[in-house]
C-alpha cells in the first residue's frame, strides 16, 4: 500500500506538466493527458490485486504523506485511507476515466484548447481520488471542492458561448450552497467530537450520540445537504441539465460516472451518522425516489439527447440515494459500480453519435442511425438495456433489483416507497427506450450526408467499456438467480448488510414484477418514440409549443423558474440597487453637511471692502458697547 | 483766552470721525475712501491733542506726530495701491475689485 | 539592531533615491528595489534565525529599546514576536511587488513617487515593530501622509475626492486613538504613580468597567476604519479604486493588515474584560462584513471596486476571529491576514495591468479576454479561486480556522459566515465570467502578460499554495504569541468567573 499516494498524484503530475508546458504538440499532451490516469490505473490494478491477495489485518490501510495543520488538538494529516470500499471506488474511477481520457484524445482532435482540455481532465481525477482516498473530512473537502472546481472549468471549456459560461457558474455555485451547509456539518462534528479522521469520528459517534439525538439529526442533515449538491439531488438539483454545456466526455467521467455520485459516495462514508439519524435516512430515501421520479418524468420530454441522459443521471442517484435511505449501502454502492459503466458508455456512444451529426443534439433531428453508425449504435443498446434494467446479463439489472428487493423488505421502506419506485423503472425503461428510438430507428430526418462517428480512438473505449456494462452484474446476483455474492461479501467490512431479504419466492415476484414493468415501459417508450417522430415528421416547419405540461416537465418542472424568482432574481435585484453603497450615505452625509456650511459662510465672504468695513465698524461699535454697558 | 469745554473738542472729533466713517462706508470711489480714512485718522488725532491740552502733558502731541507719520507712511502705500489698482482694472471702484468672494 | 535596520533601510533607501533621483528616472527605483530586496532579506534573515521563537523565554524574538524622551515616559522601544515577523516578512514581499509592478507604470514624478513607496512600508514595518504606544501611534501616521500623496498624485481620474476620503477617515480614527493612548497613560500615571507609554507596563493597567470600555472602544475604532469593518469601510472602496496599482497592492495588502494587528496586539490584551464584553457586537460587525462585502462585491461594475469590496469581506473574517479569540480562530486570523494580502494583492496587480492595457476598468466594456490572453486568464483564475476559499489554498485554512475556532464559541456567528463561502463563489466566478469568459469584443483583445509581471505573480501564487499545503510552518510562527496572549486573557478573565457563553 505505499504506492497509495502515486495514484491521485500521477494525474496530479499529468495536471501540472500540461499546466506549466508552454506549448505542447498534440500528441505529447495527449500522452501526458492520458498516460498519467493510465499509470494510475496501472498502480491501482496493483494496489487491487495485493489487497485482494494479503488483506490488511484490520480490513484497511492508510498512508500519512504529511501532516497538514496540527493546533493542539486539531490535527488533520494529508492521509489516504484504502478499505474495501475506496477501492472499488478508485477501481471505478481510473479505469473508466482512463478510457474517457483514450476517447477524449479523438474527441477533442482539433479542439484549440487540447492541452487545456487534458489538464482539466487530468485535476478532476486527481481531485476526485483524493476526495475518495481521504482519510479526514478535510482533505475529503480538499477533493470535494477540487471536482467541482474542474467541473466548472469543464462545463465553461467552450468560454466563448456566454450560456456554456454561466451554466459553469450556475453548477458550482448551486453545488457550493450545499459545501457550505456541509462544511457547517464537519465544524459540528469536530466542535462535538474533536476529531475530523472519518474512521475516529463514526467511532466516537457511534459511541457518544444516542440514536435519534438531536445532535446526530444536526450532523447528518448536514452532511446530506452537502452530498445532495454534488449529486443533483432535490432541491439542488437544477445545475445538472445546464452542466450538459461541457464537452461530451467531460459529461461522461464527471457528470455520470463520478462526480456526482460523490454525494452518494459520502453518505455511505458516512452511513454510521445517518444510521443515528432515523427521520434524516427516512429523508435521504424520499428524496432519493422524488428525484427520481421527477427527473424520470423530465426525461421523457427532452429533445436533446444530452438532456435526456442529463436527466436519467439524475434519476439513477435517486435509485443510489433510495437504497442508502432504506439502508442498502452495498446496494447503492453496487449501482454506483455498474451506473459508471453504463451511464459513461451511454454518453461516449452519444457523443459519437453528435460527431456523426456534426454536432447536432436534437433527438428529432436524428433517426435511422443505426446503419450509419453501428458501433455507437450497438454500444448505446447495451447501455441502454443496462440502465432499463432488463435481465439477465445486463449490469443495471442485477445492481437495481438489489436495491428494490430492499426496498421491499427493509423497515425503513416499504410497499408505498416500493409502489414509487416501480414506476421510477416504468419511466426510465420509457424514457430509455424512446431516446433509442428516436436517434437510432425510424426514417433518416435531418442526418447529414456524410457522417463521421469517429475512428479507434473513439471506437475501442466504447466496445471496451459495453463489456463490464454487460457482464458486470455477474458478480451479483439474486439469489434465485445464482446468488453470486462476491461484491457484497467484498464490502461487507466496511458497509455492512444485516441480513434482511425476503424468502426467494417473494424475491422471485418482486423480479418479476420488475422486469415486467420494465418491458412494459421499454414499449411505451418505443410507441413514444415512433409518435414523436412522426410528428416531428409531419410538421417540420411549424414546431409544436406543446401543452403547458408538457412545457412544465420540459423545464425540469420549474425549479429554475422558481429559484429566478426566489433567489436569483431578489439577489440581484438587492445588488443592482445598491451597488453605491448605503452604508455610503454617512460619510455624505457628512460631506453634505460640510459642503452646506461652505456655502452658508461664504455668503458673507462678499469680495466687497465697504461691506466688510461695515461689518468691522459695527462689531467694532459692538464690542465697545458690550464693554461699556455689561 | 477763552476756555471752551473739553467736550466741544470732544464732540467735534466724533462728528468728524462719524463723518470719515460714513466716507468709508458709501463712498465707491477708492480715492475718497482713502480721503475719509484721513479724516478718522485727523479724529482720532484731535482727541489725542484734546486730550493731551486737558491732562496737560505732552502725550497728547506725541501721539499725534505717531499719527501723522502713520498717516503719511499709509498714504503713500494706499496712492500707490490705487495707481496698480487703476492701472489693471481702469476704474477706481472698489465695487470692480469684488474678486476675492467665496 | 536588526528591528531598526528593518525600518531604517526602506526610509533610508527612499530618501537616497530621491535626493540621487532628479535627473534619472532609474535611479530612485533601482534604489527602492535594492532597498526593499534588502529589508526582505533581512526579514527572511530575521524568519529564519527564530524558525518558532522560544516557548519558554516568551514569544519575543528580537527587542530594542532606546531613551528617547524620558521626561514624559516615552522610549523607542521596537519588539517583534512571530505576529509581527509574519507581517514584516509580507510587508517586504509586498515592497518589492509594488516596487516592481510600478516600474514602467509609473512615469511621472518617478523620484517622489518611489520616495513615498519607501516610507509607507518603513512606516508599515514600524508600526508592526513598535511597542512603545507613542512611538506606534507617530508611526501610524507617519504611514498615512505618503500614501494620501500616492493616491492624490499617481491616481487615477476622481483621486482627490478618495485621497481625502481616505485621509479624514484613518485621521478620525486616529484622533479617537491618540485620546485613548492619552487616556489610558493619565490613568496608569494615577493608578501606578509611573507616567510611560510602555506597551509592557500599560498591560494589565486595571481600569473601571466603563472607563475600559470608553478606552477600548477609541482603539477599536480606529481599527475597525483601518481594517474596515462595516459601517466604516466606505473610505476603502474609493481608495483602492483610485489608487495606483501599487498603492491598492499596499493598501489592500498591508494597511488593512495594520488594523487588524492593531486589534490582536492592543485591543484584547490591554482591555481584556471590555474587550469580552464587546465580542458579541465585534462578531456581529465581522459577519456582517462577511456578507455585506460579499454582496456589494457582485454589485460592482468597476473591477478595481469589485476587488476591493471582497477586501471587506475577507477582512470580516479576520474579526470574528480575533473577538472569538481561541487558539484555532486566532491562528485562521493569522493565516487569513497573510493570505488575503497575497491573494488581494495578486488581484489588483491584475486589475491594474487590465487598466493599463485597456485604459478602462467597467467590466461592462470587457470580456472573452481568454482568447487574447491565456495566461492572464489563467492566472486571474487562480488568483480567484484563491479568494474564493478553494481548499488547498491559503485563504481556505484560514477561513476554516476561524469558523472552526468561532464555532465553540459561537455557532450561530459561523453558520452564517459559512453563507459568505457561497456569495464569495458567486462575486469571484462572475467577475471571471464578465472579464475572461464569453466572446471577446473586436478591438478589444488583452494583451497577454509580460515577463516581469509573470514573475511576481507566480511568486505570490506559490506562496499561497505553499500556505495552503504547508501552513504548519507559519503557524509555528505565530504560535508563541498566541499562547502568550491567550495566557494574559485567561489569567485576566478567569478571576472574574466571567464566561464565553453569551451568544
Amino acid at each position: 500500500m505505499e504506492l497509495l499516494w502515486l495514484v491521485p498524484a500521477l494525474p496530479l503530475l499529468g495536471f501540472a506538466l500540461l499546466t506549466l508546458a508552454r506549448r505542447l504538440v498534440r500528441g505529447v499532451a495527449a500522452l501526458i493527458g492520458v498516460g498519467s490516469i493510465g499509470l494510475s490505473m496501472l498502480v491501482t490494478l496493483w494496489i487491487a490485486y495485493s489487497f485482494l491477495v494479503s488483506p490488511p489485518q484490520s480490513g484497511a490501510a492508510s498512508d500519512t504523506v504529511w501532516s497538514w495543520i496540527a493546533l493542539g488538538d486539531f490535527r488533520v494529516s494529508v492521509a489516504f485511507y484504502l478499505d474495501s470500499f475506496s477501492l472499488v471506488m478508485i477501481l471505478v474511477i481510473t479505469i473508466v476515466g482512463f478510457f474517457i481520457h483514450l476517447y477524449s484524445a479523438g474527441y477533442m482532435e482539433g479542439d484549440d484548447g487540447f492541452a487545456r482540455f487534458f489538464a482539466y481532465m487530468n485535476l478532476f481525477t486527481a481531485s476526485m481520488l483524493i476526495l475518495v482516498l481521504a482519510d479526514n473530512l478535510l482533505l475529503l473537502l480538499v477533493g470535494w471542492e477540487g471536482v467541482g472546481l474542474c467541473s466548472y472549468l469543464l462545463i465553461g471549456f467552450w468560454y466563448r458561448d456566454p450560456a456554456n459560461a454561466r451554466a459553469a457558474v450556475k453548477a458550482f455555485v448551486v453545488t457550493r450552497t450545499g459545501d457550505a451547509a456541509m462544511l457547517v456539518g464537519f465544524l459540528l462534528l469536530f466542535t462535538s467530537l474533536g476529531t475530523l479522521n472519518i474512521q475516529d469520528l463514526l467511532s466516537k459517534a457511534v459511541s457518544q450520540w444516542p440514536s435519534g439525538s438531536g445532535i446526530a439529526i444536526a450532523a447528518a442533515a448536514l452532511i446530506l445537504a452537502g452530498a445532495l449538491g454534488k449529486s443533483a439531488q432535490l432541491p439542488l438539483q437544477t445545475w445538472l441539465p445546464d452542466a450538459m454545456a461541457g464537452p461530451t466526455p467531460v459529461s461522461a467521467l464527471i457528470h455520470a460516472a463520478t462526480m456526482v455520485t460523490a454525494g452518494v459516495y459520502l453518505v455511505a462514508r458516512t452511513h454510521a451518522i445517518f444510521a443515528l439519524a432515523p427521520p434524516v435516512q427516512l429523508a435521504v430515501g424520499i428524496i432519493g425516489v422524488a428525484t427520481l421520479l421527477i427527473a424520470g418524468f423530465s426525461a421523457i420530454t427532452q429533445r436533446d439527447i444530452k438532456r435526456v441522459l442529463a436527466y436519467s443521471t439524475m434519476s439513477q442517484i435517486g435509485y443510489m440515494f433510495l437504497a442508502l435511505g432504506v439502508g442498502a449501502w452495498g446496494a447503492a454502492l453496487f449501482h454506483f459500480v455498474t451506473h459508471a459503466f453504463f451511464k459513461s458508455l451511454l454518453f461516449l456512444a452519444a457523443g459519437s453519435v453528435i460527431l456523426a451529426m456534426h454536432h447536432e443534439q436534437d433527438l428529432l433531428k436524428m433517426g435511422g442511425l443505426w446503419k450509419r453508425a453501428p458501433v455507437a449504435f450497438w454500444t448505446f443498446l447495451v447501455g441502454a438495456l443496462a440502465m432499463a434494467a432488463v435481465p439477465p446479463l445486463i449490469s443495471g439489472f442485477s445492481s437495481k433489483d438489489w436495491i428494490l428487493s430492499w426496498v421491499w423488505s427493509s423497515p425503513a421502506g416499504g410497499p408505498v416507497l416500493y409502489v414509487l419506485a416501480l414506476l421510477g423503472v416504468l419511466l426510465t425503461a420509457t424514457y430509455t427506450a424512446r431516446l433509442v428510438t428516436l436517434a437510432f430507428f425510424g426514417r433518416e430526418r435531418d442526418v447529414p450526408e456524410h457522417v463521421h462517428p469517429g475512428g479507434a480512438l473513439i471506437a475501442v473505449p466504447l466496445i471496451v467499456l459495453a463489456v463490464p456494462a454487460l457482464f458486470l452484474g455477474l458478480i451479483q446476483t439474486p439469489r434465485s438467480l445464482g446468488g453470486v455474492n462476491l461484491f457484497a461479501s467484498f464490502v461487507q467490512g466496511v458497509l455492512p448488510e444485516p441480513g434482511a431479504e425476503g424468502p426467494p419466492s417473494t424475491e422471485l415476484l418482486l423480479m418479476a414484477v420488475s422486469t415486467l414493468v420494465a418491458l412494459a415501459g421499454l414499449v411505451l417508450g418505443w410507441a413514444l418514440g415512433v409518435s414523436q417522430a412522426r410528428a416531428h415528421l409531419a410538421r417540420r416547419e411549424a414546431e409544436p409549443a406543446g401543452s403547458p405540461l408538457h412545457r412544465f416537465l420540459l423545464s425540469g418542472w420549474g425549479f429554475d423558474w422558481l429559484y429566478d424568482r426566489a433567489i436569483v432574481g431578489p439577489y440581484r435585484w438587492l445588488a443592482r440597487i445598491n451597488q453605491s453603497d448605503v452604508a455610503d450615505w454617512i460619510a455624505r452625509g457628512f460631506a453634505a453637511l460640510s459642503r452646506l456650511l461652505n456655502r452658508l459662510l461664504s455668503l458673507a465672504q462678499t469680495g466687497r471692502l465697504r461691506w466688510y468695513a461695515t461689518a468691522l465698524g459695527i462689531g467694532a461699535v459692538a464690542i465697545v458697547a458690550m464693554v461699556v454697558f455689561l | 483766552m477763552r476756555q471752551y469745554p473739553i467736550d466741544y473738542g470732544l464732540v467735534l472729533s466724533a462728528v468728524l470721525f462719524a463723518i470719515g466713517m460714513a466716507g468709508v462706508f458709501v463712498r465707491r470711489n477708492v480715492i475718497f475712501v482713502l480721503l475719509c480714512i484721513e479724516i478718522m485718522l485727523n479724529a482720532a488725532g484731535l482727541a489725542f491733542v484734546l486730550g493731551g491740552a486737558r491732562w496737560g502733558q505732552a502725550d497728547g502731541q506725541v501721539m499725534f506726530i505717531f499719527i501723522l507719520a502713520m498717516a503719511a507712511a499709509e498714504v503713500s502705500v494706499g496712492l500707490a495701491l490705487i495707481m496698480r489698482m487703476f492701472h489693471r482694472f481702469k476704474s477706481l471702484d472698489t465695487n470692480e475689485i469684488a474678486r476675492m468672494k467665496g | 539592531m536588526i528591528l531598526l535596520a528593518l525600518v531604517a533601510v526602506p526610509v533610508a533607501g527612499g530618501l537616497l533615491g530621491w535626493a540621487l533621483g532628479r535627473r534619472s528616472t532609474l535611479v530612485p527605483r533601482w534604489i527602492s528595489l535594492v532597498a526593499m530586496v534588502l529589508d526582505l532579506g533581512l526579514s527572511i534573515v530575521l524568519w529564519a534565525e527564530h524558525p518558532a521563537a522560544s516557548i519558554g523565554g516568551g514569544p519575543w524574538i528580537a527587542k530594542l529599546t532606546l531613551p528617547w524622551i524620558p521626561q514624559w515616559g516615552i522610549q523607542f522601544e521596537l519588539a517583534a514576536d512571530g505576529l509581527s515577523l509574519l507581517m514584516i516578512v509580507l510587508t517586504a514581499l509586498l515592497g518589492v511587488a509594488s516596487v516592481i509592478v510600478s516600474w514602467s507604470t509609473v512615469r511621472e514624478r518617478v523620484a517622489f513617487y518611489n520616495l513615498n513607496l519607501c516610507l509607507v512600508i518603513g512606516g508599515i514595518v514600524g508600526v508592526f515593530v513598535a511597542l512603545d504606544l507613542f512611538l506606534f501611534y507617530l508611526f501610524w501616521e507617519l504611514m498615512l501622509i505618503p500614501m494620501y500623496f500616492i493616491i492624490a498624485i499617481w491616481g487615477h481620474e476622481k483621486r482627490q475626492a478618495a485621497s481625502i476620503k481616505f485621509l479624514l477617515f484613518t485621521q478620525a480614527g486616529g484622533l479617537l486613538m491618540l485620546l485613548a493612548i492619552l487616556a489610558l497613560f493619565f490613568i496608569h500615571g494615577a493608578t501606578s504613580g509611573e507616567y510611560t507609554f510602555d506597551y509592557f507596563k500599560l498591560l494589565g493597567t486595571p481600569l473601571a468597567p466603563g472607563v475600559a470600555t470608553a478606552v477600548m472602544l477609541g482603539f477599536f475604532v480606529a481599527f475597525a476604519i483601518k481594517l474596515p469593518a462595516v459601517p466604516v469601510h466606505t473610505w476603502l472602496p474609493d481608495a483602492h479604486t483610485q489608487a495606483p496599482t501599487a498603492g491598492s497592492v499596499i493598501l489592500a495588502g498591508l494597511l488593512l493588515k495594520t488594523g487588524a494587528y492593531g486589534l490582536i496586539r492592543f485591543v484584547v490584551p490591554l482591555f481584556p474584560n471590555a474587550a469580552l464584553q464587546f465580542a458579541p457586537i465585534a462578531m456581529i460587525l465581522g459577519v456582517a462584513g462577511v456578507i455585506y462585502g460579499a454582496a456589494l462585491a457582485f454589485a460592482q461594475d468597476d473591477l478595481k471596486r469589485l476587488v476591493a469590496y471582497t477586501s471587506i469581506s475577507h477582512l470580516g473574517f479576520v474579526l470574528i476571529g480575533v473577538f472569538a479569540w481561541n487558539t484555532l480562530a486566532l491562528q485562521g486570523a493569522i493565516v487569513t491576514m497573510v493570505a488575503h494580502g497575497l491573494s488581494t494583492g495578486a488581484l489588483f496587480i491584475l486589475a491594474g495591468s487590465i487598466q493599463d492595457r485597456l485604459h478602462t476598468r467597467d467590466m461592462r466594456a470587457m470580456g472573452g479576454f481568454w482568447e487574447s490572453a491565456p495566461r492572464f486568464g489563467g492566472i486571474m483564475l487562480f488568483f480567484a479561486l484563491a479568494s474564493l476559499g478553494l481548499p488547498g489554498l491559503a485563504d481556505f485554512v484560514g477561513e476554516f480556522l476561524v469558523l472552526l475556532g468561532t464555532y465553540a464559541v459561537a455557532p450561530v456567528i459561523a453558520i452564517i459566515a459559512a453563507v459568505g463561502v457561497v456569495l464569495s463563489a458567486v462575486y469571484a466566478l462572475w467577475m471571471i465570467y464578465r472579464t475572461f469568459q464569453g466572446r471577446q469584443a473586436p478591438g478589444r483583445a488583452l494583451p497577454d502578460l509580460k515577463a516581469r509581471e509573470m514573475a511576481v505573480l507566480a511568486v505570490l501564487a506559490a506562496l499561497l499554495l505553499w500556505i495552503g499545503l504547508f501552513p504548519q510552518r507559519v503557524l509555528d510562527t505565530a504560535a508563541p504569541s498566541i499562547n502568550q496572549l491567550q495566557a494574559g486573557r485567561t489569567a485576566l478573565v478567569v478571576p472574574h468567573g466571567v464566561h464565553r457563553d453569551e451568544l
